[in-house]
């Protein structure tokens, strides 16, 4: 296997697996959160404003660790450093 | 395939380069600048009063209730800092329904550029609320012991702020990008639809994080 190929290789298989790896912790722990705040939406009816902001703040925090995984593979397949020095080389 | 609108470059001079985002951020600017110019000359308080009055003063009591909410309890005061982000991100993602234009906001140059604003505000809210030793006191809570963490903190939740907005942007123009070239026109017009839900829903982040930063540091927040 040439260096061209070990690269390719390496890149895809790491971007899928970042990708779905990295979107199945922010998806349980999101779909916690919005049952949590269901909840307490159904006992408080009248705090409804504050626990809103309050989830979407937190489900801003939870997706942005999905948003990273996303942004590394993307890197990997369309901006890889490596990439541009092994076609370079060969 | 582009990452990032910074790679479409539409003049360049020695060291001086006018890319996509550039251009499109300037762009807004006006746009924003000059509807706003149009709206305020002819305001009224009696009578009937214009559709785009209404939607500006919507804009306005809505930025301003949220900012009360949060905790801060004189919002005219940041009013104009927090209206103009959250106005600014806002209106970049809307124009996607516009062919052609790659929002701004896709590219990390602005994101960072955006939450850098955000790092220099909050100290300078802080110490205008608090006075230096009030502001500086406030990194030594609860205890002395996580100075470093609080310092630490605040230099990461910049980093989160500006690579999440990035994220976000990047990665609906992205798959609306590839979808365009496998599959029928329909679905991504879905997407598309979806990407602008996002781009609220960011702006909309973007601008309470922010606030519950500057009020975090006001000391009238709830964190």
């Amino acid at each position: 296997m040439d260096p061209m190929t070990l690269v390719a290789l390496a890149s895809i298989v790491t971007a899928g697996l970042t990708t779905g790896f990295g979107c199945l912790g922010p998806a349980l722990s999101e779909g916690r959160a919005v049952a949590a705040a269901l909840g307490s939406l159904a006992q408080q009816p009248d705090a409804a404003a504050t626990i809103t902001r309050t989830l979407f703040v937190g489900l801003a925090m939870i997706e942005s660790t999905a948003i990273y995984c996303f942004v590394v593979s993307m890197i990997l397949i369309f901006a890889n450093p490596f990439w541009n020095h092994v076609v370079a080389k060969g | 395939m582009n990452l990032s609108p910074d790679q479409k470059i539409f003049w360049q001079h020695g060291f001086v380069t006018l890319n996509a985002t550039i251009v499109t951020t300037w762009g807004l600017m006006l746009v924003m600048t000059a509807g706003a110019v149009l709206i305020t000359r002819k305001l009224k308080t009696d009578g009937p009063i214009s559709r785009w009055q209404s939607v500006l003063e919507i804009l306005v009591t809505g930025i301003r209730e949220q900012i009360r909410e949060v905790g801060l309890r004189d919002p005219d005061k940041y009013l104009d800092f927090l209206g103009t982000l959250f106005l600014f991100v806002a209106t970049a993602s809307l124009f996607t329904i516009v062919p052609g234009y790659d929002p701004p906001t896709g590219s990390l140059s602005t994101t960072v550029a955006l939450a850098l604003c955000v790092f220099a505000a909050v100290p300078i809210f802080g110490v205008r609320a608090r006075g230096w030793r009030g502001y500086l006191a406030s990194y030594l809570k609860p205890t002395f012991i996580m100075l470093p963490f609080n310092i630490i903190s605040e230099f990461a939740r910049t980093l989160a702020l500006a690579v999440r907005l990035f994220g976000n942007m990047m990665s609906g123009a992205m798959i609306v990008g590839i979808l365009l070239t496998i599959t029928p026109f329909l679905f991504p017009i879905v997407m598309t639809a979806l990407g602008l839900l996002v781009g609220m829903v960011q702006a909309y982040i973007f601008a309470v994080l922010a606030t519950v930063y500057i009020a975090g540091a006001t000391g009238d927040g709830e964190g």
